[in-house]
């Protein structure tokens, strides 16, 4: 079966009223992913044993026997987690992440690991070891990246949440290139604990799914203190899902000009009618500026890459994961296992993050990138002390051609310009559905102040029931 | 030509704390490879370090003792580097905010005082062990990776081999009377790496800089530096370049010799640690810690000979280590006399433990009952030579000494009353002696106080009879 | 900035990562213009403003000095890719110079 119209609620209620069994559920689901998976490739394991817990509470527990995919740079015991790349493709790791610890408390369906961009670098989901993941609204697009896989299943219908991690807009891209919620909380909510680092400043693990309700309420279940991450906030945890069905009359709603000065044509007009609803709903609108928008990029990939060249050093051959066959000597197993073990992608970023840290290079690279990003920050700052939120396109375009910019990687790292802001400011922001361009969907970004990701739900869930975009099905997903 | 040397130390204290400095794997000796790890030493992917409380406290105290400035904001950093025993890859040091800095530790060579500065001291991981095979293999062991250092950096103001080793001994024996550190350099608890570079006397610019890391004793860091001394000024008298390298010290020759030559500094990338939020030492905190800080060896040397009157000699001998100054103190404490105690410390005890080869802490002995029996001698409740037996039986099975004597029956003989008889029928009965004392012989009590001792089966007072027997004789 | 063949070699070299001869080139001039990307960051005026290497909310957090075992040998030995006596095998280091 797929969940192309299903959302918690409404499985839940099936399983509550016993006209499905959990079992079944497992099974159709993953029967549906075979199926569906060979024109996609979103996932990189199946479990195809997946079962439900039992005794499970259905009336309680809106979770219970949930089937829910998992981005594979997020570590699961007993199931190999490989961040689609060949260095760790037989890793098995022996703990679990605790966000899957938490999942298994609620009882949640563990399905399979979700395809994306090597160690979640890429806008693309194409630099994965296990082949690109191609788009559920037109096979030959990319469907954004690095959590391409997550939003893939997700938009068609082969779960109805998925979990991702965003660290430089790896939720939010693909969650606007396939016309699904996807938020990436702020910095602190979530433990990272089992999430295989890539930066680990702006690393944040988030929840993708149709509806923003349903992320609400796995996010209620994965997000909160940590005895394992001690960088992790201690704040009390709201209830995300009060925040769903609230209207917008008197919220303060910034838009940011050159974010808007980004779109142009018909992707200018699909985001301008979505700000047009909230005003006409009551709320203010408020133009304001970020004047260090075009040095996000720069500052994003010298940190973000310093930060990956230290972070996969241990990636070294020795203790786990791909070691190479012919190494005769210890510089050997280091050089040619990580030389034949990591992608081109990956290894750009290593040397570009190794190079920005060398002697020589850390004050003006490293050290300044540290310092924009205090400016950067202040400029957030200085719009939430006046605004709750900030509104506007989550990407330049919609998604392009799978291979269209896989050989330009400064043209593929500017797709993140508006993303990655929210990550060097550790500030929560999502994506919903805001329109058709071309027949690709493109989304609405919403960012709120640390800690306020209730008003992201507000907005979006209010966007969600106003242009329904929901209600669509993905042209490759048609029957 | 004369030459300058300048000379500084980098040493490593392993920290004592029961768990490591990131994971909650237990830390200790000995153990099987790679049993007291867990997925945070292994460095795998998805782990996060979480800060031992334990070790600031333990550096606090350190940074305390030798006068140094504790940073109210300290942060970890990466250093990276690849090496098999080091599993992420990097090392979780201090490198731009450590623990504290501008400290200083005073020696005393050629009865002369000089302040040494301590640059600065940080916090940081140690790595596991490799054991390198002789079939082209190396074998890691990471049960070693996490345990907690604290690395102390000399400023280079030492100018002599003499000054060196007292700088390294002082250092020892502040960090040994925090507690904070065991500081055994055989069991790698107290690690030196030391560097040297000497220049022309009246030049300005410091010479180029030869390490030696690893040192096994003092003596060797002695020799070692004494060595580069000579070996780096005949280089530069023949016309050489020292290079910057590092040597090792050969045990057999007395010499150093060359391991490597480095190219300029190593690349380590230093950045702050993303994975640690910075951590504010608050002055509260290191009141508390000030409070709680061990007496220092000097405050205790000087309580021993000044106020206890003991030798220079023997008050050194309690303070060779924590353990035994402690026990000392503890013994006192409990109402021993200072002086009997010292002695039984230093001879019986430090017997038995050499005997036995075990430490204070293995032994049943307590500083109570070793005062409870240093007081039974006092009050002369039993001989010295009671004693022994008495001692021999507390320091093995941990038995009361007041208790063991009334059991056994031990108690000393000082009645008048009882002995006094004794004497009289001793010396009826020995007209001998009675007649070699009156000729001056000295022997003769001799050998009427052991017929006494031997009718009491030694229990009576050696005193109280030697002073009613001359009282017998020379009445007669 | 000029990027030289050596510098990316260098670079690689700190990373564990090797070139082909024939790639240089062509590394080198990608990696050049990737740099020269990052290097706008020159152009913002940084005086006197702060690092920011972070954005916890916590700070000082410690846990408690209390050992425990987590995972078994075992456990912990299944990814080793050779193993001997509970011990990781590696390859001994033969060349001498491990730091750059
Ligand atoms: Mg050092
Ligand atoms: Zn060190």
């Amino acid at each position: 079966m797929n969940y192309l119209n299903e959302d918690i609620d409404s499985l839940n209620e099936k399983l509550a009223q016993g006209t499905l069994s959990a079992d079944k559920l497992a099974q159709d689901t993953v029967e549906n992913i075979k199926k569906t998976d060979e024109k996609l490739n979103a996932w990189i394991t199946v479990q195809e044993d997946a079962k439900p817990d039992e005794d499970l509470d259905f009336a309680n527990n809106k979770l219970a026997g949930i089937p829910i995919a998992i981005k594979d740079n997020i570590i699961t015991k007993d199931v190999k987690t490989t961040a689609a790349s060949h260095i760790l493709d037989n890793y098995i790791p022996v703990y679990d992440a605790t966000v899957i610890d938490r999942l298994k408390k609620a009882h949640v369906t563990f399905v399979g690991k979700t395809n994306m961009d090597e160690f979640a670098m890429g806008s693309s989901t194409e630099h994965s070891y296990f082949g690109a993941t191609h788009n559920p609204w037109d096979f030959d697009k990319v469907p954004g990246g690095s959590s391409g896989g997550s939003a893939a299943a997700v938009a068609a219908g082969q779960v109805v949440a998925a979990l991702g991690s965003d660290t430089g807009g790896s939720i939010r891209q693909p969650s606007a290139f396939n016309g699904i919620f996807g938020i990436k909380p702020t910095y602190g909510r979530v433990s990272r604990w089992g999430l295989i680092a890539f930066a680990s400043s702006l690393d944040e693990i988030g929840v993708m799914s149709k509806r923003a309700k349903t992320s609400a309420q796995v996010l209620n279940v994965i997000a909160g203190a940590d005895d394992h991450d001690s960088t992790l906030s201690t704040r009390a945890v709201p209830d995300f899902t009060e925040y769903i069905g609230k209207d917008v009359k008197g919220l303060r709603v910034a838009v940011v000009k050159e974010y808007m000065d980004a779109v142009d044509g018909e992707m200018h007009e699909v985001i301008q009618k979505q700000i047009d609803v909230l005003k006409d709903a009551g709320a203010i609108i408020n133009e304001v500026s970020l004047p260090l928008t075009k040095y996000v990029v720069p500052d994003y990939y010298i940190i973000a890459s310093s930060e990956a060249s230290s972070n996969l050093q241990r990636f070294d051959g020795i203790r786990y994961g791909y070691r190479a066959e012919d190494a005769k000597n210890l510089l050997d197993v280091y050089v040619k296992s990580r030389s034949e073990g990591f992608g081109e992608e990956v290894q750009r970023r290593i040397l570009l993050g190794s190079f920005a840290l060398s002697a020589g290079s850390y004050d003006r690279f490293f050290r300044q990138a540290s310092k924009v990003r205090t400016l950067i920050c202040n400029d957030f700052d200085k719009i939430f002390a006046d605004n709750d939120v900030i509104v506007g396109p989550t990407t330049t375009t919609p998604a392009f051609n799978i291979g269209s910019e896989i050989s330009d990687p400064i043209k593929m790292y500017n797709n993140d310009i508006l993303t990655i802001s929210a990550n060097l400011a550790g500030i929560p922001a999502a994506s919903v559905p805001a329109g058709l361009v071309d027949g690709m969907p493109v989304g609405l970004q919403v960012m709120a102040k640390r800690f306020d990701e209730g008003s992201i739900f507000q907005v979006a869930d209010f966007i969600e029931r106003n242009n329904k975009f929901y209600e669509k099905t993905p042209a490759g997903m048609e029957d | 030509m004369n030459f300058k040397s300048t000379i500084g130390f980098e040493v490593h204290f392993e920290l004592k704390t029961k768990s490591k400095i990131f994971s909650p794997s237990p830390v200790s000796y000995g153990a099987k490879p790679n049993t007291e790890t867990n997925v945070i030493d292994w460095g795998m992917p998805g782990v996060l370090p979480y800060v031992n409380k334990d070790v600031y406290r333990l550096g606090i105290m350190v940074a305390l003792a030798t006068h140094s400035h504790i940073l109210p904001t300290t942060h970890f950093d990466r250093k990276n580097y690849y090496y098999p025993d080091s599993p992420k890859a990097y090392q979780i040091t201090q490198f731009f905010q450590p623990l504290a800095r501008d400290g200083y530790v005073e020696i005393e060579v050629h009865g002369k005082k000089k302040r040494i500065g301590i640059h600065e001291m940080h916090i940081e991981e140690d790595a596991g062990k490799n054991t390198h095979g002789t079939n082209g293999f190396s074998y890691v062991d990471l049960n070693r990776q996490g345990v907690p250092l604290l690395e102390v950096v000399s400023e280079p103001e030492i100018s002599d081999p003499d000054e060196g080793y007292a700088y390294l001994e002082k250092l020892r024996k502040i960090v040994q009377f925090t507690g904070a550190s065991d500081v055994k350099m055989e069991e790698g608890s107290m690690r030196v790496d030391t560097n040297i570079s000497i220049r022309p006397a009246g030049q300005k610019e410091l010479g180029t800089k030869v390490e030696m890391k690893n040192l096994n004793s003092f003596e060797h860091v002695r020799k070692s530096l004494a060595y580069e001394e000579k070996r780096q000024a005949q280089v530069l008298l023949s016309g050489g370049r020292v290079q910057i390298s590092t040597r090792r010290f050969d045990e057999a020759t007395g010499k150093t010799v060359l391991e490597r030559v480095k190219e300029g500094d190593a690349d380590y990338r230093y950045f702050p640690e993303p994975d640690i939020a910075p951590d504010h030492i608050s002055d509260e905190w290191i009141e508390e810690i000030k409070s709680s800080l061990p007496r220092s060896a000097e405050e205790r040397y000087n309580q021993y000979v000044n106020e206890f009157g003991l030798k220079e000699y023997d008050a050194n001998v309690l303070l060779q280590t924590k353990e035994s100054s402690d026990f000392f103190d503890k013994t006192v404490a409990a109402g021993a006399d200072p002086q009997l105690a010292a002695n039984w410390m230093n001879t019986q005890v430090n017997g038995y433990l050499n005997d036995n080869r075990v430490e204070l802490a293995d032994i049943k002995l307590t500083p109570e009952n070793l005062a409870a029996m240093i007081k039974l001698i006092k009050d002369g409740t039993i001989s010295s030579k009671i004693a022994k037996k008495v001692f021999a039986e507390t320091i093995a099975n941990g038995t009361d000494p007041k208790k063991y004597v009334e059991d056994q029956g031990m108690v000393q003989l000082s009645d008048t009353s009882v002995l006094e008889p004794m004497v009289k029928e001793v010396v009826d009965n020995n007209p001998q002696s009675v007649e070699d004392f009156k000729n001056g012989k000295d022997r003769a009590i001799g050998f009427l106080v052991g017929q006494i001792m031997k009718q009491t089966r030694g229990k009576a007072n050696p005193k109280v009879i030697n002073q009613l027997l001359n009282d017998e004789l020379q009445k007669r | 900035m000029e990027i030289t063949e050596e510098t990316i070699k260098h670079v690689a070299g700190l990373s564990r990562l090797e070139i082909d001869e024939k790639e240089i080139g062509k590394v080198t001039e990608q990696m050049s213009s990737i740099i020269n990307m990052a290097d706008q960051l020159s152009e913002v005026d940084t005086e006197g403003v702060e690092e920011t290497v972070q954005v916890v909310d916590r700070d000082t957090v410690f846990r408690e000095d209390k050992p425990e075992h987590w995972e078994t040998r075992e456990e912990l030995m299944k990814n080793v890719p050779e193993q001997a006596n509970g011990f990781i095998k590696v390859p001994v280091i033969i060349n001498k110079d491990e730091d750059e």
